[in-house]
């Protein structure tokens, strides 16, 4: 079977697996800004002095890291046309829902990235005058954001294999293209080897990345 | 302008402050001292209300730091405060170390804020280094730019809490020189530090404490003379003993 793989077949659907990959990306990128954002709202939550926010972020965050993403992919597929009253689109669901699910993670990350800072760096930015904010922004967050940067990166990328799940939900991602293509040339091996490569130079690269910067964003104490 | 009145603080049930007064009049150095856990580092952040008081008042320059509805952030800006471990900002250079708070809370121009640190740095004597780092400098280095920092925002007093005693000995002077000229200019100053020497040189008086209560307060020479409490003699003899 590996003896007479079809190359032609693979240049052609190439376009097509392209368009495939950018929405995977987009995915990846629309859900690591928006989860890290949101997470680092959660992660304040989690740590605040008043119990009715620090409760309901670590239910958040619990109950999302409990169910299995592709669940949690399928139940928004069905949810969110009910809430929004319209249909969004498997593209807008897959969106949505990724950015929600991967704050739960990000979320965490930063908490322990929050919790790595010392607590004399808050005394020494309150001890100025600094608020509540102005010493999360300018303080703290920017030192737990430089520590847990590699950590950020590493699930960033767990992240964009995962994009491959909303394959279930019929969003064109790069698997879903792939599946596509093979359907259509009947070449499903040629195909599926092929985003498997994707797949992994992508991430290969990315990880040899992360351990580059480890190094060079540390901050020197 | 630091005026301490019945203030007593509890964790749980452990009463770690009980019931202490004390006053600091403008332009005196009053230096804290007394065993590990003592409560001195809790006294010292209660008149910036870094730490919050179940029982007592804190009145700094006129203003209460206790009562409700006080702007602590107001207050905290004009109120110097240096730590025990530095607590520089490591990810910011000593520039925006020295600007950050002039900026963001006395809402100075970057310009502005630049002037005055790198004013506060000179008189420190580490101009040389506003564009390091704070890890590229040595312990001392990092102790002078943390007081150099509380300078730059014209505080009407400073706070110590034990500003030497993580420093290896051959860079505590280089900190102490600073505080001492400091007293010497008229600076309002409560410390607490074990550096018996430069209490004998700049403080006008002494406040010693024990689980949580202030057992002595006089003058220097009748501190250093014959303190009245057997628990302050004893650890006299033991630190000056080093
Ligand atoms: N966050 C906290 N929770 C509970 N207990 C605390 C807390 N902070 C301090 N304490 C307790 O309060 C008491 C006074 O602490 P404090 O740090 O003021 O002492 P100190 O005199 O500064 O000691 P040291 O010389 O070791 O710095 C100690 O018994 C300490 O264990
Ligand atoms: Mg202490």
């Amino acid at each position: 079977m590996l003896d007479n793989l079809d190359l032609e077949v693979v240049r052609a659907s190439l376009p097509f697996l392209w368009t495939g990959l950018l929405f995977s990306l987009k995915l990846t990128l629309v859900a690591m800004t928006g989860g890290i954002v949101f997470g680092t709202l959660l992660a304040l939550a989690r740590l605040s002095p008043f119990a009715v926010l620090r409760n309901s972020a670590a239910a958040y965050v619990n109950i999302l890291r409990s169910i299995p993403l592709l669940m949690v992919i399928l139940w928004f597929f069905l949810v969110i046309p009910l809430i929004s009253g319209k249909p969004v689109g498997a593209e807008n669901s897959a969106l949505i829902t990724f950015t929600l699910f991967e704050a739960a993670f990000y979320g965490e990350i930063m908490r322990a990235g929050i919790q790595s800072v010392p607590r004399g760096q808050v005394d020494a930015a309150r001890a100025l005058g600094l608020g509540y904010a102005q010493s999360m922004r300018d303080v703290v967050l920017p030192q737990a954001f430089r520590n847990m940067l590699p950590v950020l990166l590493t699930q960033t990328i767990i992240l964009f294999q995962d994009t491959s799940l909303v394959y279930a939900i019929g969003a064109t991602d790069l698997l879903k293209a792939a599946e596509i293509s093979g359907k259509n040339y009947n070449r499903p091996v040629e195909m599926y080897l092929l985003v498997a490569l994707i797949y992994f130079a992508i991430c290969f690269t990315l990880s040899r990345l992360v351990r580059r910067l480890q190094a060079r964003v540390a901050i020197p104490r | 302008m630091i005026s301490i009145r019945g203030v007593s603080k509890w964790y749980g049930p452990t009463r770690v402050l009980d019931d202490c007064s004390t006053e600091v009049a403008k332009g005196e150095v009053v230096v804290v001292c007394g065993p590990s856990g003592s409560g001195k580092s809790t006294l010292i952040k209660c008149v910036n209300g870094l730490e919050p008081v179940q029982r007592g008042e804190v009145v700094v320059d006129g203003v209460s730091v206790t009562a409700a509805g006080t702007d602590l952030n107001r207050l905290r800006a004009r109120v110097g405060m240096v730590f025990q471990h530095f607590e520089l900002f490591p990810h910011l250079s000593i520039t925006d170390n020295l600007t950050l708070g002039q900026t963001r809370v006395l809402g100075r121009s970057r310009d502005e804020a630049i002037t005055r640190g790198l004013a506060m740095l000179d008189r420190v004597g580490l101009a040389a280094h506003r564009d390091k780092f704070p890890a590229q400098l040595s312990g001392g280095q990092q102790q002078r730019v943390a007081i150099a920092r509380a300078l730059a925002m014209d505080p009407v007093c400073m706070l110590f809490d034990e500003p030497t005693s993580a420093l290896d000995p051959e860079m505590i002077s280089e900190v102490l020189d600073v505080m001492v000229k400091l007293a010497e200019e008229g600076m309002t100053m409560m410390c607490v530090t074990h550096e018996m020497g430069f209490a004998r040189r700049v403080a006008h008086r002494v406040i010693f404490m024990d689980h949580g209560r202030i057992v002595e307060d006089c003058t220097k020479e009748s501190f250093f003379g014959t303190p009245r409490s057997e628990r302050a003699q004893q650890f006299l003899a033991k630190i000056l003993r080093h």
